[in-house]
């Protein structure tokens, strides 16, 4: 067994630096790397590249990176619940590429399995499509769309061990999976980190070659985004 | 005319049985209240998971498991999660049979912009490009005129596009049109609603052929 286990989030995160390119699993703040995001505030290194579905709010998730102006520029495919990115995007001190869902999906998935790019549908005859390949295959249209890279991937998983593999769990799953092996170094925080041997190999996510370092997260919030529920 | 939930309603009537559907926010979100019971369909939502349920009750709720529009939902039996990379495979494969999306501009020719405002409001596409760009079947929920009074169904979109002739059906406060060669050809009137309330509303060129049916919800 080859251990990825790191002692603590500071250990998970040395190297990281300024004007580096990041990734971040979460679907709104419904599986975020929490850990990694704190101790990358504490670290107050500047001008990063964040690849990550959303932004956060305010005061939670990448939110808190935005309000330290920590980031330079946001790849995201949907950016509504944060008044400060928005505030920070329009005056201009934000950099921002926003991708569809599916395309932000695959360019972290492309970027693992070792794809430089591939073609897609979304986005053609759009903003989107500018300055990008275009190409007919069966009578329909679609975009040449380029593989990320980038310099870290931090993800959150439920379960992990000390091999690195990983267990996802609901929705908390979404980006994580994809974005694992897809940057130089992958940091899996997960919230239950067991000896090698404890998990099922039948039913990991995500195999722990994909994975250099695994921490067991702390204090996790798990903040809801829209409480939305039915009477009893 | 039609409420928000009665545009639902009316939407639901094209939810057939053995149907995987892709709900989109705001109105598209209430179709699944009025979807009959006695037909089969799976709901998906692009973040991750096939086979949602209702919202959970009062203290059940799990931030673990939330729908494309962040709120807390639960799973019915059969359900499943996937990861985000899966989740699009499902629909840029055509695996989902039915998109039912809003919009703030539709084309006559099927163009749709919704997810930007110039130098107002820019909230991102989501997964709206992707769920356009590949169905088959998409049909936008939306209202006829936008707060200012000016008709959503134009001629050409003024917004930036989400994706170029792909809207098939359009269900407004208003009527129930389709996108054909040549224009918005209306299918039904919304009732109590004229046609010549419906040819105020429309920018776009309005195709009239013999009597318009009155929606029945």
């Amino acid at each position: 067994m080859i251990s990825k286990t790191v002692d603590n989030v500071q250990d998970a995160l040395k190297g990281v630096k300024n004007d580096m390119t990041f990734m971040l699993g979460g679907f709104g703040l419904c599986g975020i790397p929490e850990n990694a995001i704190a101790e990358l505030v504490q670290l107050g290194i500047k001008d990063i590249t964040c690849i990550s579905n959303n932004a956060g709010v305010d005061d939670f998730g990448l939110g808190l990176l935005l309000q330290k102006h920590q980031i330079k520029k946001m790849i995201s495919s949907y950016v509504g619940e944060n008044d400060e990115f928005e505030r920070q995007m329009l005056s201009g001190e934000l950099e921002v590429e926003l991708t569809p869902q599916g395309t932000l999906a695959e360019k972290c998935r492309a970027a693992q399995s070792g794809f430089p790019a591939f073609y897609t549908p979304a986005g053609y005859g759009t903003e989107v499509a500018e300055g990008k390949e275009s190409r007919e295959f069966n009578g329909k249209m679609y975009v040449l769309e380029e593989a990320f890279q980038a310099d870290f991937s931090f993800v959150k998983a439920w379960k992990g061990d000390e091999a690195g593999n990983l267990i996802f769990k609901g929705t908390a799953r979404n980006f994580n999976p994809c974005m694992c092996g897809a940057a130089k170094i992958t940091v899996a925080e997960v919230e239950e980190l067991v000896p090698a041997g404890e998990l099922n190999p039948n039913e990991i996510h995500i195999p722990g070659i994909f994975v250099q370092r695994i921490f067991q997260g702390e204090h996790y919030e798990k903040r809801i985004e829209q409480r939305t529920v039915r009477p009893k | 005319m039609l409420d928000k939930n009665g545009i639902a309603k009316r939407i639901a009537q094209e939810v057939k049985d053995g149907f995987y559907v892709n709900l989109g926010i705001g109105i598209p979100t209430l179709v699944a209240n009025f979807v009959r019971d006695d037909i089969n369909v799976e709901f998906q939502s692009e973040n991750g998971v096939l086979g949602m349920g209702p919202f959970p009750l009062e203290g059940e709720e799990d931030a673990d498991i939330i729908n494309a529009g962040k709120q807390t939902i639960t799973t019915l039996p059969g359900a499943s999660f996937f990861d985000s990379a899966l989740s699009f495979s499902m629909i840029r494969g055509k695996h989902v049979d039915l998109t039912i999306l809003g919009a703030m501009e539709v084309a006559e020719n099927g163009d749709i912009a919704n997810w930007k405002i110039p130098g107002k409001m820019v909230k991102g596409m989501g997964g709206a490009m992707d769920l356009v760009a590949s169905a088959d079947n998409i049909i936008v929920a939306m209202m006829h005129t936008n707060r200012a009074g000016e008709s959503k169904l134009l001629k050409k979109c003024s917004l930036p596009l989400t994706g170029v002739g792909c809207v098939t059906k359009i269900v407004t406060n208003l009527a129930v049109l389709e996108i054909v060669p040549g224009g918005f050809l209306l299918k039904e009137r919304a009732p109590g609603v004229s046609i010549e309330d419906i040819k105020k509303a429309t920018e776009g060129t309005l195709i009239v052929t013999g009597d318009v049916p009155e929606m029945l919800i």
